[in-house]
């Protein structure tokens, strides 16, 4: 059962990040990242941590898609037709499936320390605890990257007066 | 720790976020257009998120680094799509083209 529930995730995961890479289309492209990122949020859950499944629904599927919809909607060219990839997507496709290879192999050379296969639950409270106590600091630190990525936006996408 | 599933082995986990940060330096490397890297950066991000939390739940659930990793990754990842966003709007508002390879002044 959950062998079958992790073999969907993992088909909508991998269906939709091909789409973003291979599909001609930009606004498709876009909306098969956002099955993607579900597909990331499902896992999650598979992987009980709820809160990280809430987190990556909520950021992910409402705030970094619908950004980058925007930010497609305002950058289109009008003449397309042209590809949508570079001259050297040959040597990137080598280089893709050449870091697949070097994965395949690491991961059956190397003994994984664990006892069990077993998925145990992280107990949801003692996450809002470490966030708080022990990893105080990076989460202070990380609401200063927000509040200088936003207005650093602001600054940079910004039109003066008299500017075009 | 109570435990959810005891069927699916770490390999797969890890085989898959594998698979996606590969498919991921792919779209980067091949896409042409500024706003569809970033999507393809977003997936790479995302892959070395489910390593994370699958290696924070199968090893050292007492310890859960793996998943406070994955909250700042999330919370930078969001940060940085901003950021990028408006830089590729800047560039598209003084070139006219949101296409890395047409944005070669600066090339000798």
């Amino acid at each position: 059962m959950t062998q079958a529930f992790f073999y969907i995730m993992a088909a909508l995961i991998v269906g939709g990040a091909l789409g973003v890479v291979l599909v001609r289309s930009t606004v498709y492209a876009a909306l098969l990242l956002i099955v993607s990122l579900m597909g990331v949020a499902g896992l999650y859950i598979l992987l009980a941590s709820e809160f990280l499944a809430l987190v990556q629904v909520l950021i992910y599927g409402g705030a970094v898609t619908v950004l980058l919809l925007f930010a497609l909607m305002l950058t289109r060219v009008r003449d397309l037709g042209e590809s949508p990839n570079g001259a050297q997507w040959p040597f990137a496709a080598l280089t893709g499936v050449a870091l697949i290879a070097a994965f395949a192999v690491m991961m059956s050379e190397t003994t994984w320390p664990r006892d069990t296969n077993e998925i145990s639950v992280v107990p949801f409270t003692s996450i809002g605890d470490a966030l708080f106590n022990r990893w105080a600091v990076p989460f202070e630190i990380a609401s200063g990257v927000l509040l200088v990525a936003l207005v650093g936006a602001v600054v940079i996408a910004m039109q003066e007066e008299g500017e075009a | 720790m109570e435990t959810v599933a005891q069927d699916i082995p770490l390999e797969h986990f890890i085989m898959l976020s594998g698979v996606l940060f590969s498919i991921g330096v792919y779209g980067v490397l091949a896409r042409r257009n500024a706003v569809l890297i970033l999507m393809s950066v977003e997936l790479m991000l995302n892959a070395v998120s489910i390593n994370m939390v699958a290696f924070a739940v199968y090893t050292a659930p007492t310890l859960f680094i793996g998943v406070i990793f994955a909250i700042f990754v999330i919370t930078v990842a969001a940060a940085e799509v901003g950021l990028a966003l408006a830089i590729v709007l800047r560039v598209f508002r003084n070139r006219g083209t949101a296409n890395v390879d047409e944005v070669n002044t600066l090339r000798w």
